[in-house]
């Protein structure tokens, strides 16, 4: 039986650029997909073809257990589609937008009033209700946006890059709100360029890039793909990078990788914690300085790499200093933000 | 939250006409809201036609031949006729502008997502344009009575007729505001409905009897003018506020200019709101 969400060979092009090139996609009900891939990926594209906005050339979508294609106005009866812009009228209060999308969800005028208000109060939203939406936060008008697709509970719900261009705290509520909403049952499927946050969230992810899904597993599936854990070191001084690549020869599996600006050094290595305290043993005993230490595992923006030759925040375009190839060789993983980074490394002070 | 609680919630999808009515109101509701939050723009509309009044009447008025003569005062009712028509059609921009405006930020998406009728978001927009254009039109009439536009200057008029002459003005409003609504939907910035909408009206209404006696044009450009659809309406408000200008020219449309007015505006609600609807449906922000 199909899932909830349900894509098969969708093609859509625009002119010459063929923004997706044969989806194919399957959401069991109740679960997280996420859509991870860079700028022009085809994420959107595909979020626009199943919320029925934009109409495959080719192709088969099945939302909810309804045909997209041959019966929209009763798939968006059963969906709910958040966007990356936080598309409320700003000159309408929080209340006046809720109770508007309410209605055009074809609620009675009452029902719609007394949803606004029970809304507004699970999203934090209350005292601002009777305020202009324009003079909302980022993060109230992401609320408000997710609350407006969620105004008649629908079983499946779409959300495009939901947070970018918000701040980490504002990030952080919002994905207590989304998990709040999955563990209540609704089928998400979500876009993100945040490796981190497809992480967080998602049960499967697939990976899109130039139209297409090039992998799909879970997170765990897809890091074992990239191989094990490293050990990345900063040293105090240049001078001392030789010799601190010499100390990692001897605990690595693999290439050494040297960022000479940073005064960084990468190597695989398979022993986790008990092996991260030999090499600061070791470093220490060589008398080299070190700024920073850490074992680092896998991320997705790892995976993305080895992937696809680039990661995900180059957008497709060469990839910058980063080619890594198949398992063994992570690459430098250039880009990563600090926060992803922060995420799955155990820095010993 | 199951989904089967809440569907229970709304009402039953009923009529199709009914539910496209009842959501061009709520959406003509939102507009008409957003209209009391923004008076500037209220306000701005206002004042750039009694600019016009005030210019073409002092500016103008004494070196126009209308009828034979200069006198002020003849030009002054020979005009009003041909500004409120540019005043309706020229509030059609400001729709285009909002339309685009709400594709640039998206909400026309989330209309499009919502399952509510397909023509409704354009229909309501129209609508609480219209409201904003008879508002402009009533301080304007006030406007021109100030500065001397008399009704039943030049002929017969009366309560019955002003207002056919202000209802044939309005539909031809709501005409025009649809082609508006299909420039703010194929454009890709606000900022080039706002451009967009308002360069097609420039020839729109000066070659035309709005501000200038048409018999005097050359003849090809005299043609033009004279099947107008903007002139025909014009021609109607002039017979029907009993003003001076009224062309004798043979042409149908000012021999018959109630009749053509009427005409030309269906004609256009019927073209350009289908177009409109079509573009609505298929539009990418």
């Amino acid at each position: 039986m199909p899932g909830a969400i349900y894509a098969e060979g969708l093609v859509k092009t625009f002119g010459d650029v063929r923004a997706l090139d044969g989806v194919d996609l399957d959401v069991p009900e109740g679960t997280v997909l996420g859509l991870l891939g860079p700028n022009g990926a085809g994420k959107t594209t595909a979020v626009r073809c199943l919320t029925t906005l934009l109409r495959p050339d080719s192709g088969k979508a099945v939302v909810a257990g309804i045909d997209v294609l041959a019966r929209p106005n009763e798939v968006r009866r059963s969906i709910g589609l958040s966007g990356q812009f936080a598309a409320v009228d700003e000159y309408l209060t929080g209340r006046e937008n809720l109770q508007m999308v309410g209605r055009l969800y074809q609620m009675r005028t009452k029902a719609a009033k007394v949803r606004a208000q029970e809304l507004l109060e699970q999203f934090h939203l209350a005292d601002a209700a009777d305020r202009t939406a324009k003079t909302y936060s980022g993060g109230m008008r992401r609320r408000l946006d997710l609350a407006a697709a969620l105004v008649v509970a629908p079983p499946v719900m779409f959300m495009d890059e939901p947070t970018t261009g918000l701040d980490p705290r504002n990030r952080q509520q919002l994905w207590e709100v989304i998990k709040q909403l999955v563990s209540d049952g609704t089928t998400l499927l979500l876009t993100t360029q945040y490796l981190e946050e497809a992480d967080h969230l998602a049960h499967e992810i697939a990976v899109v890039d130039h139209g297409r899904v090039i992998a799909r597993g879970t997170s765990d599936q897809l890091k074992a793909r990239t191989g094990g854990e490293r050990v990345e070191v900063v040293v105090h001084a240049r001078p001392h990078i030789a010799t601190a690549s010499e100390v990692l020869r001897g605990f690595g599996t693999g290439e050494i990788t040297v960022e000479e600006h940073t005064r960084k050094l990468t190597v695989p290595v398979t022993g986790g914690a008990r092996l991260l305290a030999e090499v600061i043993r070791e470093l220490d005993a060589r008398g080299i300085e070190i700024d920073d230490i850490g074992l680092r595992r896998p991320t997705l923006d790892d995976v993305f790499l080895s992937l696809t030759g680039h990661t995900a925040e180059d957008g497709g375009g060469g990839g910058g200093g980063g080619k890594g190839e198949g398992g063994g060789g992570p690459g430098t993983a250039t880009g990563t933000g600090a926060e992803d980074r922060g995420r799955s490394k155990e820095t010993v002070q | 939250m199951s989904a089967t609680g809440d569907t229970a919630r709304t009402s039953p999808s009923g009529n199709a006409l009914i539910q496209s009515v009842r959501d061009s109101l709520v959406v003509a509701q939102r507009n008409l809201i957003r209209m009391t939050r923004i008076p500037e723009v209220v306000i701005f509309g206002l004042i750039q036609p009694i600019m016009f009044v005030v210019l073409f009447t002092y500016v103008f008025g004494g070196s126009m031949q209308i009828g034979g003569t200069t006198d002020p005062d003849t030009y002054k009712n020979f005009l009003m006729a041909g500004i409120f028509a540019q005043t309706v059609t020229f509030a059609t921009a400001g729709s285009g502008a909002g339309i685009a405006d709400d594709m640039h930020k998206g909400l026309i998406d989330r209309f499009r997502s919502l399952p509510m009728a397909r023509g409704a978001v354009l229909t309501g927009r129209t609508f609480a344009d219209l409201v904003q254009t008879a508002l402009t039109l009533l301080v304007l009439a006030v406007v021109a009575l100030l500065v001397g536009w008399r009704v039943g200057s030049d002929g017969d008029s009366g309560a019955g007729r002003v207002i056919a002459g202000f209802a044939l003005l309005l539909l031809l409003g709501y005409a025009f505001t649809w082609i508006g609504a299909l420039i703010g939907l194929s454009v890709r910035t606000p900022e080039a409905a706002t451009s967009g909408g308002l360069v097609w009206l420039f020839p729109v209404t000066f070659i035309s009897n709005a501000f200038v006696d048409s018999g005097r044009m050359t003849p090809w450009l005299r043609h033009i003018a004279e099947w107008n659809p903007f002139s025909a309406t014009v021609q109607a408000c002039r017979v029907l506020f009993g003003n001076p200008g009224q062309s004798h020219s043979s042409a149908w449309p000012m021999q018959h200019p109630v009749w053509a007015s009427l005409i030309y505006s269906v004609l256009i609600i019927l073209v350009f709101r289908t177009l409109a609807v079509r573009k609505y449906r298929s539009a990418t922000a």
